[in-house]
């Protein structure tokens, strides 16, 4: 108490000095003090009102932010429904696919009885898929051939409707698998990888039409491994061939392919393929098939059948080499005495890709030797055409042929062939 | 009898499968872990504006989500892409380091060909490899060529999509500040 009396003389002392420096009166000191005390009330009272204004904002900021976290919350659910609208529900198992061929083809024959001009959508094919769990999936192919199917009493028509494939696979561990249903043989190029941005030409080669008939398919078990070095192998227990062994088609391969349309089942074939992929660019591959009685007849001359293909593809840069054989021995007196015990066939394939801009062209030439049952399916051909990828999926074609067959009675039939088509794959 | 045999043989696969596995080689939580050395960053969402959603459509052929998950430090960023291959997704997991792949592998490959894409003899020609000069009319693509595989043509087609994206990707979370902002 005494400390603040002697703090208000000694101030008081000081205004004195210094009112009397200034030479102000008493008065005069009152009135700056009371202006001073209305200065600082003025400025408490602001001070209050800005405090309670800050309050005030600080409130609606932390709103502000419990209300942007909101929207970002909503802002991403509303992301997540877009994303499983655009992608079919987001996890879905099911996936869709397809792809066609459409061709058109100018034959001038040198039997002119036999030139040919014709346009054909060869292909429509949709895939359908299901992945019931990370190891058991489903995969199929539904296929029109030649867009046009007519129900008729003989059974002439323009196209046929067919299950190519209609599989579930299951993996056995990270590097076996086993598969059970109609599926494609492990044989060849082609016939397990055909769609038309794939490979090159409007048609596709003719060994893996007349040798191996492509697209092939049976129904059966299949089991297979895959190893890091890249090596691999496939193994399938399936239904057989039923070739004729008379008539026109007498010993045809394409002609003994049943579809699995009430197939007969008396006499089961198998298949093995071993591959090596181990260096980008080649594979290196072989075939066995043994079918049991590739008629599905006893005594009827046409006793049991062997296929060996191997085939080789190098590709380096733009450059890529196909080369394929493959071979049937058939036993039985019938199919000897017909000559056509040994059923052969091989293609070389070089080709060169290049971008211009950001599309893909690609050229390529091959040669085909043929030896197959009938004599029109004895035949050499070159060829020469141009790919053209607008986009990785789409491909334009444009090819030359020019066949020779190996006999003279078959010397009619030698065509000069012009061919366009385009096809795609999703 | 030989058929026999063979049948036999097949009808021992159920018992085969009573300890299957699948053809998940890694999952991706591992991957991502692995890539960042045991400490993986949280994760990410980028933003697809307007243009980049449309140029990384034209990368991936198909249009993409709005937004691309995505794990970054430093110089780098992990990528986890569902990209069909022929007709089943193939799930694979990036990693760029200053606008070039460090790693590319399959994680979990569902397709019934192909699968040589998983093979390191495959993978490793994606090492190092960068976009191409963005100034060239054939923009976001390699500046290598990958050697593919006959049989898995869609199998490479959609991993040689995935590198591209990762890499276009990758620049959009490193060029601004902005776009790290909108990522967040």
């Amino acid at each position: 108490m005494r400390r603040k009396q002697f703090l208000l003389l000694l101030t008081l002392g000081l205004i004195m000095r210094s009112v009397g420096a200034a030479e102000l009166t008493l008065d005069e000191i009152w009135e700056l003090l009371q202006a001073q005390q209305t200065q600082i009330t003025a400025l408490t009272e602001a001070l209050a009102r800005t405090n309670t204004r800050l309050d005030t904002t600080t409130n609606g900021l932390v709103e502000n932010t419990r209300a942007a976290a909101i929207t970002r919350q909503h802002v991403a659910a509303t992301a997540d429904y877009l994303d499983d609208i655009q992608t079919g529900g987001g996890d879905s198992k099911t996936s869709l696919g397809g792809y066609g061929e459409l061709h058109y083809s100018r034959l001038d024959a040198d039997d002119r009885a036999r030139d040919l001009t014709e346009v054909d959508f060869h292909r429509f094919v949709m895939m359908f898929g299901h992945e019931f769990s990370e190891r058991v999936r489903f995969f199929s192919e539904f296929e029109i051939e030649h867009s046009f199917v007519k129900d008729t009493d003989d059974g002439s028509n323009g196209g046929e409707v067919e299950i190519e494939q209609a599989f579930i696979e299951f993996d056995l561990n990270e590097n076996h698998y086993a598969r059970a249903g109609l599926f494609l043989l492990p044989v060849g190029i082609l016939n397990e990888t055909h769609e038309p941005p794939t490979f090159y030409g409007v048609e596709r080669n003719d060994v893996e039409n007349i040798i191996i008939p492509s697209t092939w398919w049976e129904a059966g078990v299949g089991t297979g491994g895959r190893y890091d070095t890249g090596l691999s192998w496939d193994f399938a227990l399936h239904s057989g061939l039923a070739m004729p062994t008379s008539g026109s088609s007498a010993f045809r391969i394409r002609s003994g392919r049943q579809k699995v349309a009430h197939a007969s089942a008396n006499d089961l074939a198998y298949t093995l393929r071993v591959k090596y992929t181990g260096i980008p660019g080649v594979e290196l591959s072989g075939s066995y098939q043994h079918q049991q009685d590739p008629s599905q007849l006893g005594n009827d001359g046409l006793d049991e059948g062997n296929l060996l293909s191997i085939h080789g593809i190098w590709q380096r840069g733009p450059f890529t080499l196909r080369a394929l054989w493959a071979q049937w021995r058939f036993e039985g007196s019938a199919v000897a005495a017909a000559d056509v015990d040994k059923q052969t066939g091989w293609y070389v394939e070089p080709s060169v890709k290049f971008r211009v801009a950001q599309n893909e062209w690609g050229i390529y030439t091959r040669y085909e030797d043929l030896d197959g049952a009938r004599t029109r399916d004895r035949f050499e051909q070159w060829e020469l055409g141009l790919n053209y990828w607008p986009t990785d999926n789409v491909v334009l074609k444009l090819d030359y042929r020019n066949r020779e067959h190996a006999e003279s009675i078959d010397g009619g039939r030698d065509f000069k062939a012009f061919d366009l088509g385009f096809g795609y794959h999703f | 009898m030989r058929m026999r045999m063979i049948l036999g043989m097949f009808l021992c696969l159920p018992a085969t499968m009573a300890v299957a596995g699948d053809r998940v080689y890694q999952t991706p939580e591992a991957f991502v872990d692995e890539a960042f050395h045991g400490v993986p960053p949280a994760a990410s969402a980028l933003w697809l504006q307007p243009q980049l959603r449309t140029e990384l459509g034209d990368i991936l052929g198909h249009k993409p989500a709005l937004r691309v998950r995505y794990w970054g430090a430093g110089s780098r960023t992990a990528w986890i892409f569902d990209e069909i291959g022929k007709t089943h997704p193939i799930t694979t997991g990036v990693v760029v380091n200053t606008g070039a792949i460090e790693d590319i592998r399959v994680l979990v490959f569902r397709e019934s060909r192909g699968w040589e894409v998983k093979h390191p003899f495959f993978t490793d020609q994606f090492h190092d490899v960068r976009l191409a000069d963005n100034q060239k009319p054939d923009r976001h693509l390699l500046d290598r060529q990958i050697d593919g595989i006959t049989g898995a043509t869609f199998s490479v087609r959609s991993m040689k999509r995935v590198a591209r994206a990762a890499l276009f990707l990758h620049a959009h979370t490193q060029t601004s500040a902005g776009s790290l902002a909108q990522a967040r």
